[in-house]
């Protein structure tokens, strides 16, 4: 077992106890922006994307790579952007009158 | 600069991400920070893939700045899809999601034949499985949700069996890889199977129970991101996937405790495929509706009201009118909230999101605990388009398939009133004893057209 995937667990751990804690306390008013806010943020796997497509080591994974980075990237763009423009929709009654 | 001192710049640059992605989810938790939390999302993305743009690996750049270009082309519109089209939006970012996921996985296996270890296919493999299979599961989903698919369950004998069978038979497949992992022309019919049991498990699967099953998916896209991290030994990919698993995780039992139900009854139960009339009996019951004029009396004559919006007001657009009403009714010093069921609609939030973008102030919208307590001292509650989430069906009749699943307590209050279409049973085909109390009245028609008349006859001065 390389030792690698013995640190990627604990890291793997406890961010999966952090954002359960942290999801747990999110307002069930706000669990749409929450699912494309987190959406957003997984589209992170655009780092790996770029790489297998810059490595440019066969024409194959470059092809992936190329359709990876247009994928993730349009959820990043569309995930924050979307996000965004519902919680500006949420106003309370007191900020309104 | 030399290449190693280059690739620590580069790690610092990733946990400053991580950072600020926890942050980010932390602010999110209440809409007096949430936008906070999307600037520090937004700032760690940037910081992630200006970063990576330096790793000195990278020889060639003209794809990238291509893709890049097309993914802001097609993510920018698909931010800027109406309210009511967001769940299938959502389940269009989680089949984008897994894609990459899992395309990145086949990118790294290809690249490592001849030279794949047996453990790094088992990360491999696991993860290209998820990731194939919701991509086409979620793929499914959008399509019910935008309606190009039918949105009842459709189902067959001898389902669950056949999906289980070729579930084992990705698995198996990637068995037989992980035992001997240099065989690129088996790799394929791994990734193709389990793209086709994503089809299977969600075509079953029908629009009422769509809550669970975004949150779900929403769950595996983050965790084959989380094991891509693995695969790649990249630890701001565990940390993103761990934290996009674990939301989708937390929704789905929440949106499962919603209904009453299991996961495994969810996937695997096809809900309000064959509805057997349940109770039996089939007395003549009368149901008293009720005219937009009188409707409107009965509201003006009240000091508490309750709207209850299911997903019949996001199909009717009604929530604009909706709102007027609510504008209407408070003007005349009534106090109006809004009751909130956690699978009312077709996503998480669904409800809060439409009625925010209407303009209902958030402070109006009540979940569903902290509003039953109140209901016997309203006066009236107005259902829009909501129908199992209110029926009382699942506090007492055992038979009921939704027996157990918390409801608004609607019929508690003092006047109920249901916008409806006619008396056909709601989608899940489960009849509704809530509409033939001697306090109910129903208000036969489209929802928004009903509602514009009830506005009409309240602003015309009673």
């Amino acid at each position: 077992m390389p030792p690698d995937f013995i640190s990627n667990l604990y890291v793997f751990i406890l961010a999966g106890f952090v954002g359960f804690e942290l999801i747990k306390r999110v307002s069930p008013l706000l669990h749409t922006p929450l699912m494309s806010l987190t959406n957003a943020l997984d589209a992170i796997v655009v780092v790996a994307a770029i790489i297998i497509c810059g490595r440019h080591e066969t024409a194959l994974s470059t092809t992936l790579g190329a359709i990876a980075v247009a994928a993730s990237f349009s959820n990043m763009v569309g995930g924050f952007f979307i996000t965004d423009r519902m919680l500006r929709m949420f106003k309370s009654g007191k900020a309104k009158s | 600069m030399n290449l190693i001192a280059m690739q620590q710049y580069l790690d610092f640059a990733f946990i400053a991400a991580v950072v600020l992605f926890i942050l980010a989810i932390k602010w999110l938790s209440s809409p007096a920070t949430a936008r906070r939390g999307v600037l520090a999302g937004e700032i760690a993305a940037a910081i992630a893939v200006t970063a990576t743009l330096f790793n000195p690996d990278l020889v060639q750049f003209k794809w990238i700045i291509i893709t890049l270009i097309i993914g802001a082309a097609i993510g920018i519109p698909l931010g800027m899809v109406k309210m009511t089209a967001v769940p299938q939006r959502t389940a269009l970012s989680h089949a984008f999601g897994a894609l990459s996921a899992a395309i990145i996985g086949i990118a790294e296996y290809y690249v490592g034949v001849p030279h794949v270890t047996r453990f790094e296919m088992g990360e491999i493999g696991l993860e290209v499985i998820i990731g194939s299979l919701t991509f086409t599961g979620s793929l499914i989903a959008a399509g019910k949700l935008q309606e190009i698919l039918p949105q009842r369950p459709i189902t067959y004998k001898g389902q669950n069996i056949v999906s289980l069978t070729v579930l084992g038979a990705a698995l198996a497949l990637a068995v037989v890889l992980v035992v001997n992992p240099n065989q690129p022309y088996l790799f394929p019919a791994m990734v193709i199977v389990a793209l086709f049991f994503g089809i299977l498990l969600v075509t079953p699967i029908g629009g009422a129970d769509m809550p669970t099953v975004i949150s779900l998916l929403n769950s595996y896209a983050g965790f084959s991101a989380a094991l891509l991290g693995f695969v790649l030994n990249s630890k701001v990919l565990v940390v993103a996937g761990a934290l996009d698993g674990s939301s989708g995780f937390v929704l789905s039992v929440i949106m499962c405790k919603a209904m009453n139900r299991s996961f495994a009854n969810v996937m695997f139960g096809a809900f309000g495929q064959v509805q057997a009339s349940s109770g039996g009996v089939k007395e003549d019951r009368v149901v008293r509706s009720a005219s937009a004029e009188e409707a409107a009396a009965i509201l003006l004559a009240a000091s508490k009201v309750v709207i209850v919006p299911g997903y019949g007001m996001a199909v009717a657009q009604a929530q604009h009118k909706v709102r007027e009403l609510y504008d209407g009714l408070t003007k005349k010093g009534i106090d109006v909230r809004f009751a909130i069921h956690p699978v009312a609609g077709r996503m998480p939030g669904h409800m809060n999101v439409l009625l925010a973008e209407a303009d209902v102030p958030y402070d109006r919208l009540i979940e569903m605990e902290d509003i039953n307590g109140d209901m016997s001292q309203t006066d009236v509650s107005l259902i829009i388009g909501a129908n199992d989430v209110t029926n009382p069906a699942a506090r007492s009749d055992t038979s009921s398939p939704i027996y157990g699943m918390p409801i608004i307590d609607v019929d508690k209050s003092h006047t109920v009133m249901v916008i409806k279409r006619s008396m056909n049973p709601g989608f899940a085909g489960i009849d509704n004893p809530l509409y033939y109390l001697d306090r109910t009245l129903m208000l036969f028609g489209d929802a928004k057209a009903f509602v514009t008349n009830i506005v009409k006859e309240i602003s015309s001065g009673h």
